[in-house]
């Protein structure tokens, strides 16, 4: 049997410091497994948050060897064992403790952005049509489980902070699925322009390539949201017609 | 001893955010009522997001002879009769309505062809009755609860662990709580409590469920009062991952079955064609060529043998591994790869249609299952006992104490069917949350039992004190009753090995007594572990006391000492009570009657 090391990040709030725990590896473990070793064998006030183990709910979010990813899908066999891997809690957020870091800001984000509003139904019997093709798109959106490693690794929450002016890429899906949804008839576009700042996405694509699901984040949510924001706001023969239409 | 304790006041106070407990708080909350809700995790991460099959409504869309009489039927059956046919009755006439709601929150299921919501076929169900979104139902449906649930007025606190519940006199007035982050306690006073906290998974080793299922609301509800019944029936879902040992439980949705997945032993046999039950003999393909054509919607085939009811699929799936004709990490094969045969499309059909499960395999396995078959094999999945409910309210024995959701008893009796858990959440958080509300107005507030409260501090302090040397690590306790009830009270039982899991619970009581933890309170999981311990030890001390006595198979029950099904315990539900002297009791309660009407769908669709 072999081992490997893990550094793991411990601390809280008011700091702290990696710490090495060696650990036995078998085959097909994942990283929350060994994190899991852990707790058991030597730090058992270790500090992580889990709940499916199969990708499912987005709760393991961390940073493995610098990389933001789930614990419980990332295979040891993917990463060099011969020097210790990292974990670290995710870093846009502030730290609670150990792995655990504090990421209500997102639930308090989520509540500003205009509920679902769908249109009257369609059938006597209060049901709607709707054709699979215009379900798959939003399908896509809702596949989320709102794991947060977007928002980690979007440079304007991660380096800049912008956390008061700009909702994130997590939210801008969440946005667009609601925008797209065939069903639904509230108006966002003035919201995502202003309350979500849209504008401060500069399409780096980073939230894309870390999303867990596979949501082509910037694409086709967020460059579309931006589309219509463009033609409502700022296309000049729009705004003639609008300013017509009052 | 000065507390300084942190006090909350709701009407109605919800513990649990699945399904149940979501539901639950959205309708009490729209009756006006001031609601807290209290969960273990996030929002939005509680088990019910891990569903992956459907959610069970006879819609009738993709097939128009269903209706509620036949989802009751199907239900009964499946249950071997010890449900209680009112929650049958009711869950089955009022799951579409649950479900149209749904999409009138925002949900997006998948469509029939003119534009209605689709239906799957399911192990159990007689037609197409599972509405769905791919293998992610459960996630569709946690995430419309709780986005439709943000802006109905509930007092949400996340990551708040619910120690025990409060009386006053035989009312409950509320609970005792602590935060995770900060290891704080606090006290949530309430006129009515909805117990919504879903299994008991956690007691075995090998199972689908998460750290949460330790059987919180079975335990606080026993300790306040109340009735657990049937706690005998575990289901063991057939199919779990079984390679590589650290996914080992992992679930394989019955889906991938009802999509036209095939089980093999390792001599290539569809074993399944060798055992198939009498009174399921006339619903049951007998070639493998109406099987299939079944998967695909054809209305006059029959269902594959792969579709029979769960506890029957696991048995045969632990006999073929037990004979030695299992796969090479002892389970058996899941082959979808074969519908390449029939469907020149199949790769991208596969991912369309399973696409968690081509990811949790590809990623956890390294496997592709669009090419090569699964290897699964039986893990514990489901509770089908609890608390004991009243069909139409479902409040338990102690009044203002609610529990609805997997946490109650009732619905499936002694095995459910696969896609009747989602429904179950929805028509009963609804009826719960309704029926709290209304017993919630016509209360005054109670008071709070201040000495309950300080001796439950205490207890929970004290694996701090306790000395480091000789004392028990929570981890390794925990662990050993895992392992000692998936070795002694699982999938086949006999009288004489549940004898010694009772003489080994009591072994682990002791050593839970003396459970010792580092660290400080503030999110410390060696110290969550060692306070679940206790409603873990409760709920397994139900199991292999219920599981002695029926000395019958039945169900999800089986027993190699009794092997077939016995009349005299056809008529009474198992139900497990505290003692004046603060013992475990069981007591035979007989069978809630059928009506007229019950008896006459039932004989009608045999
Ligand atoms: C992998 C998997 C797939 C499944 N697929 C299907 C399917 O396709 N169809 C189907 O019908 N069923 C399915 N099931 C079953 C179904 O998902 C569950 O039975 C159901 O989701 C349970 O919902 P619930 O609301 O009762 O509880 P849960 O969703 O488990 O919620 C329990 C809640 O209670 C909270 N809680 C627990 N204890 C405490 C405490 N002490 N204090 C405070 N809060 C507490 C938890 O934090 C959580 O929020 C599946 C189950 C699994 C594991
Ligand atoms: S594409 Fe936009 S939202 Fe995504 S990481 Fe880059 S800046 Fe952030
Ligand atoms: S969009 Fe992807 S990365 Fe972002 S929260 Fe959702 S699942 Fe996670
Ligand atoms: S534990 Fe659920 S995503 Fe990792």
């Amino acid at each position: 049997m072999t081992n490997a090391t893990f550094r793991i990040w411990r601390g809280d709030a008011k700091g702290g410091e990696a710490r090495d725990y060696v650990t036995d590896v078998t085959e097909g473990m994942v990283v929350l497994d060994a994190v899991h070793q852990i707790q058991a064998e030597s730090a058992p006030d270790l500090a992580a948050r889990w709940n499916c183990k199969a990708g499912k709910c987005g709760s393991c979010s961390a940073e493995i060897n610098g990389a933001p990813r789930l614990m419980c899908m990332t295979r040891l066999e993917e990463l060099p064992l011969d020097e210790p891997v990292t974990i670290q809690p995710m870093k846009a957020f502030p730290s609670i403790r150990d792995l655990v870091s504090d990421v209500s800001w997102n639930f308090a984000v989520k509540k500003r952005i205009k509920k679902f509003t769908p249109r009257p139904p369609d059938a006597a019997d209060g049901t709607w049509r709707m054709a699979q093709v215009d379900v798959d798109r939003v399908q896509e959106f809702r596949k989320c489980i709102e794991c947060f490693l977007c928002q980690d690794v979007c440079h304007v929450l991660r380096e800049h902070s912008k956390h008061d002016e700009f909702i994130g890429p997590r939210f801008l899906v969440y946005a667009a699925a609601l925008e797209m949804h065939p069903l639904d008839v509230a108006d966002r576009l003035g919201d995502l322009k202003d309350d979500m700042g849209i504008g401060y996405c500069n399409i780096t694509k980073c939230c894309t390539k870390v999303c867990p699901e596979n949501i082509t984040i910037t694409d086709n949510a967020i460059i579309p949201l931006k589309e219509r924001v463009v033609d409502r706001f700022y296309d000049p023969v729009h705004a003639l017609v609008r300013l017509f239409k009052r | 001893m000065s507390l300084d304790l942190q006090t909350f006041e709701h009407d109605v106070l919800v513990i649990g955010a699945g399904g149940a407990g979501l539901r639950a708080a959205i309708e009490a909350a729209s009756t006006g009522v001031r609601v807290g809700l209290l969960c273990k995790s996030l929002l939005g991460k509680a088990h019910t997001v891990m569903a992956e099959g459907g959610v069970a409504a006879s819609l009738a869309n993709v097939d128009d002879r269903d209706n509620w009489r036949v989802h009751f039927s199907d239900t009964m059956r499946g249950g071997q009769y010890l449900n209680n046919p009112r929650m049958a009755e009711l869950h089955a006439q009022e799951a579409p309505a649950r479900v149209r709601e749904l999409e009138a929150w925002g949900a997006l299921f998948d469509r029939t062809h003119d534009g209605r919501i689709l239906q799957r076929n399911f192990g159990g169900h007689r037609y197409p009755r599972l509405a769905h979104v791919g293998d992610r139902t459960g996630l569709e449906m946690i995430r419309t609860l709780q986005d439709h649930g943000i802006h109905a007025g509930i007092d949400v606190h996340m990551e708040c662990t619910v120690l025990e519940l409060l009386k006053d006199g035989e009312r409950v007035t509320g609970v005792l709580a602590y935060d995770r982050e900060h290891g704080r306690f606090r006290v949530h006073r309430a006129r009515a409590i909805v117990l919504a906290t879903g299994g008991i998974g956690r007691a075995y080793k090998i199972t689908s469920n998460s750290w949460e299922y330790t059987g919180d609301g079975q335990g606080l509800a026993y300790r306040a009062g109340a009735d657990l019944m049937d706690m005998e029936f575990v289901q063991f879902h057939p199919t779990g991952m079984v390679w590589p040992p650290s996914v080992r439980g992992i679930l394989v949705t019955e889906g991938v079955r009802g999509e036209g997945g095939v089980l093999k032993n390792k001599e290539g046999r569809r074993f399944m064609f060798d055992d198939i039950p009498d009174n399921y003999k006339n619903q049951t393909a007998d070639n493998e060529e109406e099987g299939w054509r079944y998967t695909q919607g054809d209305k006059e085939a029959r269902r594959p043998p792969e579709l029979l009811t769960r506890d029957h699929v696991a048995r045969c799936i632990n006999r073929e591994v037990k004979a030695g004709r299992g796969s090479p990490h002892g389970g058996v094969f899941l082959d979808i790869a074969w519908i390449k045969e029939k469907l020149p499309n199949s790769v991208e059909h596969i991912k369309k249609k399973l696409p968690s499960m081509y990811h949790q395999f590809h990623q956890l396995a390294g496997l592709d299952i669009t090419t090569t078959p699964m290897e699964v094999g039986p893990t514990t999945h489901y509770m089908m006992g609890g608390i004991r409910v009243e069909a139409d309210t479902q409040m338990s024995r102690v009044p203002g104490l609610f529990a609805a959701g997997e946490c109650a008893a009732g619905l499936h009796g002694a095995n459910r069917l696969g896609g009747n858990s989602l429904s179950d959440l929805l028509v009963f958080g609804k009826r719960a949350g309704e029926h709290a509300a209304k017993f919630a107005k016509q209360q005054k507030g109670g008071s709070i039992d201040e000495a309950h409260v300080e001796t439950s501090v205490k207890r929970a302090l004290e694996p701090f004190e306790r000395p480091t040397s000789g004392g028990e690590n929570p981890y390794a306790v925990q662990h050993d009753l895992q392992e000692m009830m998936q070795d002694l009270v699982g999938i086949v039982r006999t009288e004489e090995e549940m004898r010694k899991a009772l003489e080994g619970l009591a072994k682990l009581e002791d050593r839970a007594r003396r459970v010792h933890v580092d660290g400080n309170r503030e999110f410390n999981p060696g110290w969550h572990t060692a306070l679940d311990l206790e409603n873990l030890l409760t709920v397994s001390r139900a199991i292999a006391m219920s599981a002695i006595e029926r000395k019958e198979s039945r169900g999800a029950h089986f027993r190699e000492d009794f092997q077939a099904k016995s009349d005299a315990f056809s008529k009474f539900n198992h139900v497990v009570r505290r003692g004046s002297d603060g013992s475990m009791q069981l007591a035979r309660e007989p069978l809630p009657p059928q009506s007229d009407e019950h008896k006459q769908i039932i004989a009608e669709m045999k």
